[in-house]
């Protein structure tokens, strides 16, 4: 079982969480000019590594709040995580 | 080659078996192919066996990156239907299932195709209305189907939990008759016999590891065993297509999802036919060997690892007793995962690609060991004719776009409820 | 007088010895036919000292088979376990700890165990190699026949048809250091960790602690290692941070040090005692792993290695040794490494006579071979057995040396114990992505670099003497309390074992070119079978274990996989290594499903929510149905009606028509509530919804229709405006827990900049709609004084406070049945209170309460969807209510609403339907077609959602649908087709609003 570290509430095994998937997906800051294939990149593609993933875990038996996990999707590593809004990449 | 038949088998085992040779070759490649088929899975392999059978292409090589049928052909519970509601699906499914009732003769292979009925069980009104729904179009379409109700079911499998211990009771349930399963190995190993029998070239540990490009054209392939040149790319590598596809730029509507799957001890038999519960995800079959070969979700999160964590485990458990309480004592034997293109719709891609010359097959979700033969039947198609056959035509890379979605289950955008 | 008992009830036991308790008699039957054993035997010992020595059938050839094994390893002795409910197929008989009254049977033999028909296959053994199947049964009759007969004769035990009786559970642990292993170096291990006050829990997978040590005569100090184990269990007992779990085995390693363990509880017992679960799943989250697994001997590859009395050597020792019994009278073994003349040593000291050790390797010297020569054991270098002799027991074996196997003598003998080496349990290991690295000293794979934060000592490893499991044991033991932040003192010198010089295994796995050859001895793998593998192109292992169900069995290829690899490797010419091996999945040694399960059963599979007015509708006659997890009134029957289907009818028109003439209610707790509060939430919820919110009045509440990203209707519901930055969100009661992720996902996510909050409020407010013309009438009597209800104060859409019953209660003024209708919200626990109050003011009205089949006959009636339209695949045009989208703003899927599949004119749109003969019903998952009889594959026209068959209001069928072309098509006729009963019927297209199309009643 993947051990996730909730910024909130400590380590916590993924079961407690939702998985919310991928967070490089910017929903379009202006939707109100956003173009058809803006829309479409955003609903429809991913990038889809085999490596470090940056995604979502919602922690919904937990503190109901959204994590940002980097979490190499071949190992099942965790390798950082924080809140929504943080850079994980930036660090490393 | 030797025609497999009861009378071979005699002869050879008069004589020790020494007269039997390889199942297919072991060439070394080529310079150049007229169709280069990337992923020597079920799908990959029976490209490569409709392209020689029906469109006279045998100048046709399988590049695999490690053995054939090792990925997903090898890791599935090995569930053959066609009840599907969507046009767009049915069809294509159907005819899949026509060509595995006629497969094993086909490929002088015994693929073990035993229609022993998919039974989905319903648990409420509402599903029973949606299961009548499904099924009624797929009469439309000429598939069989029943409606079962309560006592139906019954009949059928009285060890069910008809119980007032139940926490969700049986309805009722549809059942295809003619669903059932097959020998996933066999599959494999059949179109690939097939195909080599036909000219094929089957190459083993050879991965692709980037193209040669001339505009929107790709000219060549290149593998961990030299560059092959190729007049058109057929790409069949559900589970890693994101990896292949990337090495083109190439953006897909697909997720890497893990699904793991069980197979108890082997035990006489005690189901009879594919059975899958309504109140939760799990499907339970019995294997010809005796094991029950079950399965349930996805493990929710992206994964390329072949291997899936505990809380599915006992989910997929839970919804087994809860349908079988019969099963609590037997003993699960062995555990695997496999690597699912999940796709934004739940339904498969093969497609022509921004690429003149690159067809793509991928995004099979839970469901691609019964598409094999219908896969490759209507990519070869697809490649042969730069043009998708009617029973394809609906799984475009376009449908995204443009909204004609094949969302059998109507979950949406989100790659893990489907 | 209790020896000479056992002398004559044991004939194979020895008499003194064994860590069996010899005053505690155990009875038990094996097919049927009774025996003694003891306290301390497995179901194997029990056997054995009785003189059993064919217990199973093979998989294949049905060949005989006996006990091989002491361990979990055992490919042969598999038995159906009890009876009944209880029944275990293929229990290990070496696992299966003896108890009093345990009853086992023989399997997969017909019609006795001695006398088995399909052994017919092992006769036509030649033609039914690896694979067989594959090349033949395509012919008449076809597959199916041949199929039928095939799956009668596989499969081994007998499952139950009956439940389980008995319980599970599941557990969690936490511990800084987790030791796999109960023998000498896990023992080492966990005392040392123990020692440094750090969490440690041991697993030990048997019923007792030593490991090997209680199969062998090892000293340790110079007293027996018993009594070393002995110490250290009181010392670890009296550890405050140290648990001891025994008959627990690790099954899976998976992620970030998370153990799956399954604990037998009672499995040693006749039955659970009361409130005691069967099995306890454990998961055991690490700081450190200690993996002292230990080591798997192998056997090997001589023509009919398979005979009942063929066993390892060092399961024959642990027969010796630990249960105090004679194998055999006259042995032969046959080893390529030391193990067979310890084994000889033991056999000898057991007073069976050692007719020979047969070393498989050139002459040389080694402690252990001078103490078998000082003991006056023959010994044959350089040979091998190349033939067993015997079919339901060994009668003698052919001996021949390697050189020159045409020269083979027969021995007779009733004992052939066989070492081909040990093979360290690498399993968890590799579940955890450690590679394992071949060792050609050892000739096996041992454990290689780590992934996770694990370690493997002693015989896992590799290392197999006693003093380097010790000293191994304690090493690793104190580095992991180190690790975890604990001091963990000086570590102890290694004790004083005996310690003979070993000579090193020479790999040897299969003797000259012999039919039947076992390498897997379950699935009938024979060396041949890996040969024509080969032959055939199957030369990876993966091909090879799919091709010739090599190590597929009950115990995955334990014993047997290397072999067969090795033999692979052989035929290709190439290193071990370079082919490789399978990979190691969990469960290292089967599980049972309930375990998995644990509580999850049954009734308690998933949660049952109830109403708070859930015992009112209970003792008012309500019938319960499910609706998601909630039990829900489906309509309530009189104190003298039945449940039955005439019954059932009337009720639900009853409660319709009351509705609609004088006043129902209706429990709608299950929707989903979600408070939201902030200066934005008019701006988030204008957002979240396709219609506008923030003109919404203080005092009023609208619909509003939710989409997903991608244009699709995900849900709808009422949201109240309750004060300036209050609101209050319904949503339907199956999306109730997703809407509030997703409100959370936006806030948090996307829209962090919003100052709002949201908080499910779902179980804080009990709910229920008060409907029909009399309602105003009701609510007036039930609301305290002063409470000004009329239509001016409290118009359609409108929501007021009030008290009922002095109860403080929301009322929202909406209407689901398209009555005159209130919704009022109640704190949960005064619910009843209220639901009460408002029976107690309607009973002069005629009030009547009713459930949802009446409450979804009303909804079709007025044309409102629910999931049965909104099916997500339905667009807000499709379900008539494209109107209702904003063009003035963007909102969640806005941007998707115009791809040419959405505006397509062919979609199928929502409409109402009735039967053109006005009273036949219209079965909801019906088909529209327009001509029934056209040829199949048919054209579609749409589909009927929800079907009322019969609407007391209108008095005929009516129903829903979607039929392409939409309300256009108002007045035509189509057929609805519904194959699956042969039912054609022509219905008229209709509005989906059958009932008060211009909203006069709920504006009453």
């Amino acid at each position: 079982m993947i051990r996730i570290t909730c910024p909130h509430c400590g380590p916590r095994d993924h079961a407690e969480f939702s998985y919310a998937g991928d967070a490089t997906k910017a929903r379009p800051a202006d939707p109100a000019t956003a173009t058809a294939a803006d829309w479409h990149d955003y609903v429809y593609l991913r990038d889809n590594p085999a490596g470090p993933h940056l995604e979502f875990w919602h922690h919904l038996h937990g503190c109901r709040q959204y994590v940002k996990v980097l979490r190499d999707v071949v190992t099942h590593d965790v390798l950082a995580s924080g809140h929504p809004a943080d850079d994980l990449e930036a660090g490393r | 080659m030797a025609e497999y038949s009861v009378f071979s088998l005699i002869r050879q085992g008069l004589g020790g078996h020494k007269g039997w040779t390889r199942a297919w070759r072991d060439p070394e490649p080529k310079q150049s192919y007229d169709v280069v088929i990337i992923g020597g899975g079920g799908h990959g392999l029976a490209t490569a066996y409709y392209l020689a059978r029906n469109h006279g292409i045998t100048n046709v090589a399988v590049v695999e990156k490690g053995w054939i049928g090792g990925g997903n052909a090898g890791r599935n519970t090995t569930i053959v239907r066609s009840n599907y509601m969507l046009d767009g699906n049915a069809h294509f499914y159907e005819h899949s299932l026509k060509l595995w009732e006629g497969l094993s003769r086909d490929l002088n292979y015994n693929v073990m195709f035993s229609q022993r009925g998919v039974l989905n069980l319903a648990h409420n009104d509402g599903q029973m209305d949606a299961y009548a729904r499904r099924g009624n179009l797929m009469r439309l379409n000429g598939i069989d189907a029943e409606l079962l109700d309560r006592e139906g079911v019954r009949k059928l499998y009285p060890h069910l939990d008809f119980s007032r211990e139940a926490r969700w009771p049986i309805y009722g349930g549809l059942l295809q008759a003619r669903g059932g399963t097959a020998r996933h190995d066999a599959v494999a190993w059949g179109f690939a016999r097939g195909g080599d029998r036909r000219g094929v070239d089957i190459l083993q540990n050879c991965e692709v590891m980037g193209f040669e490009r001339d505009g929107d054209r790709i000219t060549g392939v290149k593998t961990t065993r030299g560059t092959i040149a190729c007049g058109r790319v057929g790409m069949a590598v559900a589970g890693n297509t994101t990896r292949v596809a990337s090495m083109l730029g190439l953006k897909l509507p697909i997720e890497s999802h893990v699904l793991q799957a069980f197979v108890s001890e082997p035990l006489k038999p005690l189901i009879d036919g594919v059975v899958t519960y309504g109140a939760g995800h799990f499907y339970i079959s019995q294997s010809d060997k005796g094991g029950l070969v079950l399965g349930g979700d996805i493990d929710f999160y992206n994964s390329y690892a072949q291997r899936g964590n505990l809380p599915v485990v006992e989910n997929v458990m839970a919804n087994g007793l809860a349908m079988m309480p019969n099963l609590a004592r037997l003993r699960i034997l062995r555990s695997w995962g496999g690597i699912m293109d999940m796709s934004m719709d739940g339904s498969p891609i093969i497609s022509k690609t921004p690429f003149d010359n690159l067809y793509l097959n991928a995004g099979w979700c839970y469901g691609g060991f019964k598409a094999t033969p219908g896969s490759g039947y209507v990519f070869a198609h697809t490649i042969a004719n730069d043009a998708p056959h009617p029973f394809n035509s609906a799984m475009t890379l376009e449908r995204f776009e443009q909204g004609y979605l094949l969302d059998e289950g109507g979950k949406g955008p989100t790659p893990k409820l489907h | 007088m209790i020896v000479g008992r056992i002398k004559d009830v044991n004939p194979y036991r020895l008499p003194t010895g064994g860590q069996i308790d010899r005053r505690r008699a155990l009875a038990f039957t094996f097919d049927g036919k009774r025996y003694t054993g003891y306290d301390g035997d497995t179901l194997a010992s029990a056997l054995l000292a009785n003189g059993v020595t064919l217990v199973g059938r093979s998989f294949k050839y049905h060949r005989p088979r006996g006990i091989f094994s002491a361990g979990p390893e055992e490919p042969n002795a598999l038995v159906e376990l009890r009876r009944g409910a209880r029944v275990e197929p293929n229990t290990r008989a070496t696992r299966a700890e003896l108890f009093h009254g345990l009853e086992a049977t023989s399997q997969n033999r017909w019609p006795s165990l001695s006398l088995d028909v399909m052994e017919l296959n092992d006769l036509a053994s030649r033609f039914l190699v690896a694979g067989f199947y594959y090349k033949t049964f395509m012919g008449f009759p076809g597959w199916h026949f041949y199929e039928q007969r095939i799956r009668a004769a596989a499969g081994m035990g007998r499952g139950t048809t009956e439940p389980d009786p008995d319980s599970y559970e599941r557990m969690s642990a936490h511990c800084d250091v987790l030791v796999v292993g109960g023998g000498p170096s896990g023992l080492a291990a966990a005392l040392t960790a123990g020692r440094s006050g750090a969490r440690v829990i041991l697993v030990e997978e048997t019923d007792g602690l030593g490991g090997r040590l209680r199969s062998e005569r090892e000293t340790i100090d110079g007293a027996p290692a018993l009594s070393w184990v002995d110490q250290a269990r009181a010392e670890l007992a009296g550890l405050q941070e140290v648990q001891v779990l025994t008959r627990t085995t690790a099954f899976g390693y998976y992620d970030d040090n998370l153990i799956g363990a399954v604990e037998r509880v009672a499995d040693h017992m006749p039955v659970p005692p009361p409130h005691v679960p069967r099995q306890r799943l454990w998961h055991i989250r690490a700081g450190r792993v200690v993996l002292a697994t230990g080591a798997i001997e192998r056997h090997i590859a001589f023509p009919h290695n398979d005979r009942p009395g063929v066993m390892l050597a060092g399961a024959v020792r642990s027969y010796i040794n630990r249960f105090a019994i004679r194998p055999g009278r006259r042995a032969v073994v046959v080893a390529n490494n030391d193990d067979g003349y310890r084994t000889a040593l033991d056999l000898n000291a057991a007073g069976v006579e050692v007719i020979q050790v047969v070393d498989t390797r050139p002459v040389g010297t080694s402690d252990w071979r001078a103490r078998c020569e000082a003991a006056g054991i023959e010994i044959r270098d350089n040979a091998a057995v190349t033939k067993v002799h015997g079919r339901l027991n060994v009668l003698g074996c052919d001996i021949a040396g390697l050189d020159d196997v045409s020269g083979a003598r027969f021995e007779p003998c009733d004992l052939l114990a066989v070492s081909g080496g040990w093979s360290p349990a690498v399993h968890l290991h590799t579940h955890a992505l450690g590679k394992i690295d071949w060792d050609d000293g050892l000739a096996a794979f041992v454990p290689g670099a780590a992934r996770q934060a694990h370690v493997s000592v002693g015989a896992a490893r590799g290392a197999y003497s006693l003093a380097a499991c010790l000293s191994d044991g304690f090493a690793a033991g104190s580095a992991a309390a180190e690790a975890a932040g604990f001091a963990s003192g000086a570590r102890p010198d290694t004790p004083i074992t005996d310690a003979p010089g070993e000579r090193p295994i020479r790999a040897f796995w299969a003797v000259g070119d012999g039919k039947k050859r076992f390498v897997d001895l379950q699935d009938d793998v024979t060396a041949d079978d890996i040969t024509l593998a080969h032959r055939e192109g199957f030369v990876s292992v993966e091909h090879l274990k799919r091709y010739t169900t090599l190590g597929m069995g009950t115990d995955q290829g334990k014993t047997s996989n290397i072999i067969g690899h090795a033999l692979m490797a052989e035929a290709r010419g190439e290193p071990i290594p370079q082919v490789g091996t399978t990979r190691f999945r969990p469960p290292y040694t089967p599980v049972a499903m309930g375990a998995f399960a644990g509580g999850d059963r049954g009734r308690h599979h998933t949660p049952v929510r109830r109403s708070a007015m859930h015992d009112w509708h209970a003792v008012n006659g309500a019938v319960f149905v499910e609706a998601g997890h909630w039990l829900r009134p489906q309509y309530y029957l009189g104190a003298e009606e039945p449940n039955v289907k005439r019954f059932m009818d009337a009720a639900i028109t009853r409660e319709v028509v009351n509705t609609r003439e004088a006043v129902g209610l209706v429990d709608v707790s299950t929707l989903g509530k979600i408070d939201i509060q902030g200066p934005d939430a008019a701006e988030f919820l204008n957002r979240l919804y396709a219609n506008g919110f923030k003109t919404l009045a203080i005092g009023k509440a609208r619909y509003g229709l939710m989409l997903r990203e991608d244009g699709i209707v995900y849900d709808d519901g009422t949201t109240s405006r309750l004060g300036e930055n209050h609101y209050l969100m319904t949503t339907t009661t199956a999306h109730a827990g997703d809407v509030m992720a997703l409100i959370e996902w936006y806030l948090q996510v996307v829209w962090p900049d919003l100052d709002v909050q949201a908080c499910s409020v779902t179980e804080q407010w009990a709910a229920m709609a008060l409907a029909g013309p009399k309602a105003r009438d009701v609510l007036a009597a039930a609301v305290d004084d002063g409470t000004d209800i009329s239509d001016a104060a409290l118009p359609f859409m409108g929501v007021t406070t009030a008290r009922i019953a002095g109860v403080p209660v929301r009322v929202f003024r909406i209407s689901f049945s398209g009555e005159l209708s209130y919704e009022v919200n109640a704190p949960a626990d005064w619910g009843t209170r209220v639901w009460e109050a408002l029976v107690r003011a309607g009973t002069e009205h005629g009030i009547r309460p009713y459930g949802t089949e009446a409450m979804a006959i009303m909804r079709i009636e007025k044309g409102h969807v629910t999931h049965a339209e909104l099916d997500g695949r339905v667009t807000l045009d499709d379900a008539g209510m494209g109107r209702m989208a904003s063009t003035k703003k963007w909102f969640v899927g806005s941007g998707m609403l115009d791809k040419p599949a959405y505006t397509d004119p062919q979609r199928p749109k929502l409409v109402g339907l009735v039967p053109v003969d006005g009273e036949t019903r219209i079965p909801a998952g019906a088909i529209l077609v327009e001509d029934p009889k056209a040829s199949v594959p048919m054209d579609k026209l749409g589909h009927v959602s929800s079907s009322a068959y019969l609407s007391p209001t209108v008095g005929h069928p009516i129903a829903l649908g979607f039929v392409s072309g939409g309300p256009a098509r108002k007045g035509q006729t189509v057929w609805a087709v519904f194959p699956l009963r042969n039912l054609e019927i022509e219905v008229r297209i209709t509005d989906p609003v059958f009932v008060d199309p211009q909203g006069a009643r709920l504006r009453g």
